[in-house]
């Protein structure tokens, strides 16, 4: 694993392009910038092709030797089913609009992470071999041949980018950069050129449900020790169920929220409210041990894995027969909802349109989908009235709002999250306006590229996003990082960390969660985290 | 994938040097980490939690949230740092022969 610099090294960086132009220069992979290969097992779990060992940093590849008869079959096959990839493959103007917008080219300085030109590294062998100009033309339409060194750059400029799409909200013609990327990895997987902290999570997701491999039992043995913490907070069992039929509502998260801090104090803060709702109202939510995870790095890797693992939450759905389905704090999941479910397994008619049994209100955006995100849900039995809050238990906590890439660009969440911190927290400020919302910048680690062995590339992503914190921190003494995505909760904790110390990281539910009045809860002395409440800092042990 | 020697016995390790196959761990994987962790002595306290994240291991398939770990050694998160420096995961696990957890982790 490679040492991740300091941060006073990292932040030295140059914007200023090199004299040689980017198709005379050659790539290099650079330990800290990339995730290790695939493991074989994985691969061959998912019957992906040309499975084999072989190392980044080896000058052999072991590519099939038909490897570029593949990748252009592979190539003409989705410009013919794809249009979205046809069309920004011909419409870029290179006006250059999205160049700076990137987080990687901002952390990095490699003009190879501008937008622009990480989908020109797949655009000129498209010039090239596909359209009348490239094949008369060459270089002075900006095509260049299919290479060994070529395919290596689009290994690692792929990998080197999140799919958070905030470039292509200042594209002029509204290209997808996302997309280009999405579709250069599905290319590379042909070849078995995917990375391991995306291929084994799906292999586990689709063998056990979920990404980091829970067994049913253990994923009760989980929930059973959040059950213990709570009690010992609350006085109260929370009695969650598991795989039940006939449950008003299915709900599925994450599986890094029941595995991995703080994101296990949002799985907390979760149990909490249903058993509030349950309690105050009737509604009977049942967990999964099958359906376990929200995420899909299938959708990092191809649109037939997302597909795949994608089947199961509806399967479960349909099996327990509940009415519609409650998705946790997740990042991406919602983009393979909201964009790609209606058409890909949906539509899911044997569900019911979404609606709030405690408050009557209809979910019309998930109307086709029969899937809604957790915070609107919350929102609006906020907006009614329907829970007792006392926000003064989040009053040591200064909290800002980091919008998730997936959530707020790929299905437009965007007050909902913000109204309910506003409701259970009394301090609650945003970041710079150019930052959040449609403009938020990525955390640097998400579409799978969350692993250890990449930390400079992840810290370097993230510096614009931790830039932005630091803002805050200094001006309004923001102490809390509040997310809705499980990956950022994994990463964001690293990179304050590293960028902007004394920073802590939070889901959306941990905060919702302090500030619910359960019925018939003892007096609370701590926070979820077992720290003393605002108020209670005196007569505990510590 | 990299092969290891200690003892004169060979290991087949993933590029973090995890041991690829949780069977073949052995007390001479234990001698290996040691050394490579720059831990001088192996006392109870680390046995206990490479014991503990084996039994956990066995029972469920993966290795237990660092919480849990806590719980079940009664140690706090500190303390684990203080035995495994790397930490438990890169540290403690490592040294019990258990994979590392992947996703959003």
């Amino acid at each position: 694993m490679a040492d991740l610099p300091k941060a006073a090294e990292l932040i030295k960086i140059d914007h200023k392009p090199k004299a040689k132009g980017w198709m005379e220069t050659p790539v290099n992979i650079r330990p800290g910038m990339y995730c290790y290969a695939a493991n074989p097992k994985s691969l061959d779990y998912m019957g992906f092709p040309n499975v084999r060992e072989w190392n980044p940093l080896d000058q052999d590849w072991k590519l099939p030797n038909n490897w570029k008869e593949i990748l252009f079959e592979g190539i003409r096959e989705r410009l013919g089913r794809f249009r979205s990839f046809k069309i920004f493959m011909d419409i870029c103007v290179r006006c250059g609009a999205c160049a700076d917008k990137c987080h990687f080219f901002i952390g990095t300085g490699d003009p190879k992470n501008m937008p622009v030109l990480r989908a020109e590294l797949l655009r000129s062998v498209y010039r090239n071999d596909f359209t009348m100009a490239g094949k008369i033309l060459g270089k002075i339409a900006g095509a260049r041949p299919m290479t060994l060194d070529v395919l290596k750059e689009w290994w690692y400029y792929f990998f080197q980018c999140t799919e958070c799409r905030r470039c292509s909200v200042f594209c002029p013609y509204g290209i997808d950069t996302a997309e280009i990327t999405i579709m250069g990895r599905e290319l590379l997987n042909l070849l078995g050129l995917n990375i391991d902290w995306i291929a084994t999570p799906v292999a586990n997701c689709f063998r056990m449900g979920n990404h980091l491999g829970i067994q049913p039992h253990a994923f009760k043995d989980m929930l059973d020790f959040f059950e213990d913490d709570i009690e010992e907070l609350t006085g109260l069992r929370m009695g969650v169920q598991y795989n039940k039929k006939g449950a008003d509502i299915l709900f599925i998260t994450p599986s890094g929220d029941v595995f991995a801090d703080p994101g296990t104090y949002t799985c907390m803060g979760y149990m909490m409210l249903f058993y509030y709702l349950k309690q105050e109202y009737g509604l009977d939510v049942t967990w999964s041990t099958y359906a376990s995870e929200g995420g899909n790095f299938g959708f990092f890797t191809s649109h037939e894995t997302m597909k795949r693992l994608n089947a199961k939450m509806y399967a479960e759905a349909k099996r327990l027969g509940v009415k519609w389905i409650l998705g946790g704090e997740c990042g991406h999941m919602w983009r393979v909802i909201t964009q790609y479910m209606d058409t890909m397994n949906g539509p899911a008619d044997f569900l019911e349109v979404p609606k709030n049994p405690i408050t009557g209100t209809v979910f019309e955006n998930a109307r086709s989908t029969k899937m809604v995100h957790i915070s609107e849900f919350t929102a609006d039995l906020i907006r009614h009235k329907k829970l007792r809050l006392d926000p003064s238990r989040n009053d040591n906590l200064k909290v800002t709002f980091h919008d998730s890439c997936n959530p707020s660009r790929g299905m437009g969440l965007l007050d909902e999250p913000r109204y309910v911190i506003q409701n259970v927290c009394n301090n609650f400020c945003d970041m710079p306006p150019n930052t959040i919302r449609e403009n938020t910048f990525c955390c640097g680690s998400g579409s799978g590229l969350n692993a250890g062995e990449n930390m400079e590339q992840r810290m370097a992503g993230g510096l614009p996003r931790a830039n932005a914190v630091k803002y805050v921190q200094e001006k309004h003494g923001v102490n809390m990082l509040a997310t809705i995505c499980a990956v950022d909760r994994a990463a964001l904790p690293d990179l304050m960390k590293y960028w902007v110390p004394g920073v802590a990281v939070t889901g959306l539910h941990e905060l919702v969660a302090n500030a619910l009045i359960l019925p018939g809860e003892k007096e609370r002395e701590t926070d979820l985290r077992q720290e003393p409440l605002p108020g209670m800092e005196d007569g505990t042990d510590e | 994938m990299a092969e290891v020697e200690f003892n004169g016995e060979k290991f087949q390790i993933d590029e973090d040097g995890f041991i690829l196959d949780f069977n073949s761990w052995s007390k001479n994987w234990v001698m290996y980490v040691k050394e490579q962790e720059g831990i001088d002595e192996l006392n109870d306290e680390h046995w206990k939690v490479i014991n503990i994240l084996q039994d956990y291991y066995k029972k469920n398939g993966i290795a237990p949230m660092v919480r849990v770990l806590s719980k079940l050694t009664s140690f706090k998160l500190k303390h684990i740092y203080e035995l495994f420096p790397s930490g438990p995961g890169k540290g403690a696990c490592k040294m019990a022969g258990l994979p590392k957890p992947t996703g959003c982790v």
